[in-house]
């Protein structure tokens, strides 16, 4: 229906909208734009035990978390919205010659949709790499969030945009753990 | 009579903020749909893009990063300024992130900022785009979620012996 607006988006139109989304949480509710706390209310709203849950997870998540939780099921929505009326944009056709030639060197064989198909799918989770990618991964990125306070949202834009300095110390850890990653540990994955 | 309905709904507003009443909720679910759609068309979800940016082979991670801090710095500086109201009735808060009381200063910015970075690279997706890829078909990703969630769970637990 809105094939016209398939990606991608340009740097300089898709980075300020995104940039606008914090002053919109801010002057709606007051509360910052940050989207890891959401895993923290989901915990704390996970029935469990009561000696098995940690204190950090025993507060009172409806108050504080709902919104959050129902702007993250919005953000579902989005990705939802932009399969059905725009359209999947190519993103491994579109990312430089350069990074092509890499990923096919560590063998990425699909470079087609937003994601590689033969590490990203339901059918590559039962080998190791995407197994330690999609697990191991995702594992680090809820441990590594909430122990630094925030992820990307919080800290790279909203953090940042507060020019507070705790959070471009946060960032400058995220590049040095991308980078450990990237040229550290994804070739050995990826062997 | 007055008085009694005020005590009896003081606690009812306690448990229920503003932000949660429904035509609220209902803003934030089209904010979020509104960022799931720019996250999706500008590809900033993908992990080719993540890849990219790590190797520094493009502009266009840092461009867009850089221009969404540049409108939030601009916006959050006005916001200061003018301290409105918000559309709940109350004042925005943005009270800044605190060092710590560790003995290594802002030790968990930079070692969770690490952790953090490393799953970023590997999974090519931080908690937003893991929500967007979800909602675009990307239906593993719910594999990465309950990791997510786990490892959420798993500083919650170590977090008495963690430095911060």
């Amino acid at each position: 229906m809105f094939e016209a607006l398939l990606g991608p988006w340009p740097w300089y139109v898709a980075g300020p909208l995104l940039g606008l989304v914090v002053p919109l949480v801010l002057l709606l509710g007051g509360r910052p734009f940050g989207v890891s706390s959401s895993l923290r209310h989901m915990c704390a709203a996970a029935p469990s035990p009561g000696r098995w849950k940690p204190d950090f997870l025993r507060y009172d998540w409806r108050s504080a978390g709902i919104w959050n939780l129902t702007f993250v099921t919005g953000v579902v929505l989005g990705g939802f919205l932009a399969l059905i009326f725009i359209g999947i944009p190519d993103a491994g056709q579109s990312i430089s010659e350069a990074t092509r030639g890499d990923l096919h060197a560590l063998g990425v064989q699909d470079f087609s949709g937003l994601v590689p198909d033969d590490l990203f799918s339901w059918g590559a989770l039962l080998s190791p790499a995407s197994l330690i990618l999609i697990v191991g991964g995702g594992f680090l990125v809820g441990f590594g969030a909430r122990y630094a306070g925030g992820c990307t949202s919080g800290h790279a834009i909203s953090g940042m945009a507060n020019l507070q300095l705790p959070s471009l110390v946060a960032v400058l850890g995220f590049f040095a753990g991308g980078l450990l990653a990237t040229f550290g540990l994804l070739p050995l994955i990826l062997s | 009579m007055t008085t009694t309905t005020a005590t009896q709904t003081a606690p009812r507003d306690h448990a229920r903020p503003a932000v949660n009443r429904p035509l609220f909720l209902l803003a934030y679910l089209l904010i979020g749909a509104f960022l799931g759609v720019v996250f999706v068309q500008s590809e900033v979800i993908s992990w080719f893009r993540i890849q990219e940016m790590f190797r520094f082979q493009s502009f266009h991670m840092y461009g867009i990063i850089g221009s969404a801090v540049l409108v939030g710095v601009i916006s959050v500086q006005i916001i200061k300024r003018l301290n409105p109201r918000t559309l709940t009735g109350e004042r925005v808060q943005l009270s800044p992130k605190e060092w710590g009381d560790s003995r290594i200063p802002g030790a968990r910015y930079w070692i969770g900022g690490t952790l953090f970075g490393t799953g970023w690279a590997l999974l090519g997706a931080c908690p937003g785009p893991i929500y967007a890829l979800l909602g675009s078909g990307i239906t593993v990703m719910a594999v990465a979620l309950v990791s997510a969630l786990a490892g959420t769970w798993a500083y919650a637990a170590l977090r008495p012996y963690l430095p911060h």
